[in-house]
């Protein structure tokens, strides 16, 4: 994709109307270059890579050979590298989805309740945006602590519920329970904020109008406040699943915590351990572009729907 | 009515247990960084620190290793901050001042560049960094940095320069000032929320990034913040987690951060929407 443009604009400089103005390509060159030394040559380097042997002895110097479609055929017959695609799908739907649906409800709320709480809301949902996501990691990670976590604790008082010194991190499916709250927990600020932003447009005398005329609330909701915030909500979906695509730290700092054992990967650990951790560059490479592909199929209709709104 | 009022308390009941759900960690966090280890070992929390200290602190802070790691981390955020500003604001101008060919495009691949997973480049990044000899180095995390950044704080900052009418600059225009001065003079001053925006944005992500971080600065001695907590938490954990210093630790690593973000998040929320919303 970068490469295409970094060529768009070398080859429409001729002039080819008089007083075209060559100032807005000089005004682009630094972006350009950037873009094209920390992000294009990384993605044709992986291309390439990806279509050749590379692995140890490459890194001593022996050349790379082209192997074609070998590590894509290697990759996509093992089962293992299927069930860490499909399990980053699953983790990335669910976890956005909830994400959107529970930042507008938070969005919502701040627009129904008194001033009082709308600044409690708004002050702790600034806290939780503002942690670094390490830190939070780490918070987390004691929060859910298997023997003195506040976790734990709190869901042992239950009556009838046995959570005593529960490992939350044992289990894969617990682990991602406990990794996609995490990242609900990191993402909804953002949302609930945006949306907000996006609901204070909605004018109050269509919303009165709409009272007038009987409307219910889900009528309001589905009828005039979605459509009006739909551009918004649109752009905020598209950045979760990208983001809930690429959750590396998350997952990292959860498994230095749990196991690092092959189950609890998602595709960014995957290809991290692939590439750092046994050399193997040619197959992380063909790994890194079925989740650039993975991504495009995912995400491309929204970006082109976002794309046609925009020029409208 | 009487319904009426019954939903809304129910509804501010609703709000204030979401505030304390989503404040909890950060308290929580904060409490325990003041607790010693022989208090927290117990299963019953301590919800107050009552008779906390600051011991915690100063046990993390024993080594200096986080004065290093805080070093780093400011010198990469600083020269990310510079450069990509300067050349997102350059690229912003171009796209929403210009009508020029392939202008169309690249707003497309500016877009389309945000979906690029960091995680399917580092591994490319990795060699490439390590290829001209700036592993460990401030220049070489800068670089990619700057790049991830970029777009973005292009995609913001056009929102910005398309909401100053360039009348603006045609007036002076007229009264016999060059383009360029004419922009400097009465449209720069206008972008000044736009331009703090992107700095901002730049500078949280360049200093809370963990990823090519942990790709490219492979050394103890050149680790950034989030490096530094991580491989402080991994130190613990080698032990007994002493989890009264692993939340001193994120605590100095995060308070900071958070009073700024509350001084500035203001300007970057409007930032934010004003990108997405505006052409």
């Amino acid at each position: 994709m970068s490469v295409a443009t970094d060529r768009e604009p070398a080859a429409t400089l001729a002039p080819r109307r008089k007083r075209r103005s060559p100032m807005p390509y000089w005004l682009l060159i630094p972006a350009i270059a950037i873009l094209v030394i920390g992000t294009g040559y990384p993605t044709v380097w992986q291309l390439t890579n990806s279509f050749r042997e590379y692995g140890l002895r490459q890194q001593f110097g022996t050349p790379a050979p082209w192997v074609w479609f070998e590590n894509y055929t290697t990759l996509l017959t093992d089962g293992q590298f299927w069930a860490v695609v499909l399990r980053s799908l699953i983790f990335c739907a669910v976890t956005a989805a909830m994400t959107l649906v529970i930042g507008l409800g938070i969005a919502l709320l701040m627009t129904a309740v008194g001033r009082t709480v709308r600044l409690m809301l708004q002050i702790s949902m600034l806290l939780a945006w503002a942690m670094p996501v390490v830190a939070s990691m780490t918070v987390w990670t004691w929060l859910f602590d298997r023997r003195r976590g506040v976790v734990n604790y709190v869901l042992d008082k239950i009556p009838g519920v046995d959570m005593y010194r529960f490992n939350w991190l044992a289990e894969p499916f617990t682990f991602f329970m406990v990794a996609s709250i995490i990242v609900i927990w990191m993402s909804v600020p953002f949302v609930a904020f945006s949306l907000y932003a996006g609901l204070t447009q909605v004018p109050e005398e269509v919303l009165e109008a709409a009272d007038l005329d009987g409307a219910t609330g889900g009528q309001r909701l589905r009828l005039i406040i979605v459509p009006i915030i739909r551009p918004v909500m649109s752009i905020v979906l598209l950045l979760q699943i990208i983001w809930d695509l690429r959750v590396f730290t998350q997952i990292t700092i959860l498994q230095d915590a749990g196991s690092s054992a092959t189950e609890f990967d998602l595709l960014g650990t995957y290809i991290f351990k692939l590439g750092t951790g046994s050399q193997h560059f040619g197959m992380a490479a063909a790994a890194s572009v079925v989740v650039l592909i993975i991504t495009i199929i995912v995400s491309g209709g929204y970006v082109w729907r976002i794309m046609k709104e925009d020029s409208k | 009515m009487n319904a009426r009022r019954g939903r809304r308390i129910g509804l501010s009941t609703l709000g204030v247990v979401l505030a304390l759900i989503w404040v909890f960690p950060v308290y929580w966090m904060i409490n325990s960084s003041f607790l010693p280890n022989r208090t927290l070992l117990r299963f019953t929390p301590t919800w107050v620190p009552f008779g906390g200290s600051f011991r915690n602190f100063k046990a993390v802070l024993e080594d200096g290793s986080f004065f290093k790691a805080l070093g780093m981390s400011m010198a990469i955020a600083l020269v990310v901050v510079f450069f990509a500003v300067l050349f997102a604001f350059l690229a912003a101008v171009a796209i929403s001042r210009f009508r020029f060919r392939g202008r169309a495009s690249f707003v497309l691949a500016v877009l389309l560049i945000q979906m690029l997973p960091a995680e399917a480049l580092f591994i490319a990044q990795y060699k490439m960094i390590s290829s001209v000899n700036l592993l460990n180095t401030v220049i070489g995390v800068s670089i990619i940095y700057i790049a991830a950044v970029v777009p973005f704080t292009v995609w913001m900052l056009r929102g910005f320069v398309a909401g100053v009418p360039a009348d603006l600059e045609e007036a002076a225009m007229v009264d016999g000032l060059s383009r360029t001065k004419a922009f400097f003079r009465n449209t720069f001053p206008l972008l000044m929320p736009g331009l703090v925006a992107s700095a901002v944005y730049a500078f949280l992500q360049a200093w809370n990034e963990f990823t090519v971080a942990l790709v490219l600065l492979t050394k103890d001695e050149s680790q950034t913040l989030p490096l530094w907590l991580r491989g402080f938490v991994q130190a613990s954990a080698t032990q007994e987690t002493d989890w009264g210093q692993v939340m001193a630790a994120s605590t100095l690593v995060a308070v900071p951060i958070i009073i700024f973000f509350m001084f500035v998040q203001g300007r970057m929320t409007a930032g934010l929407v004003s990108g997405a919303v505006k052409g």
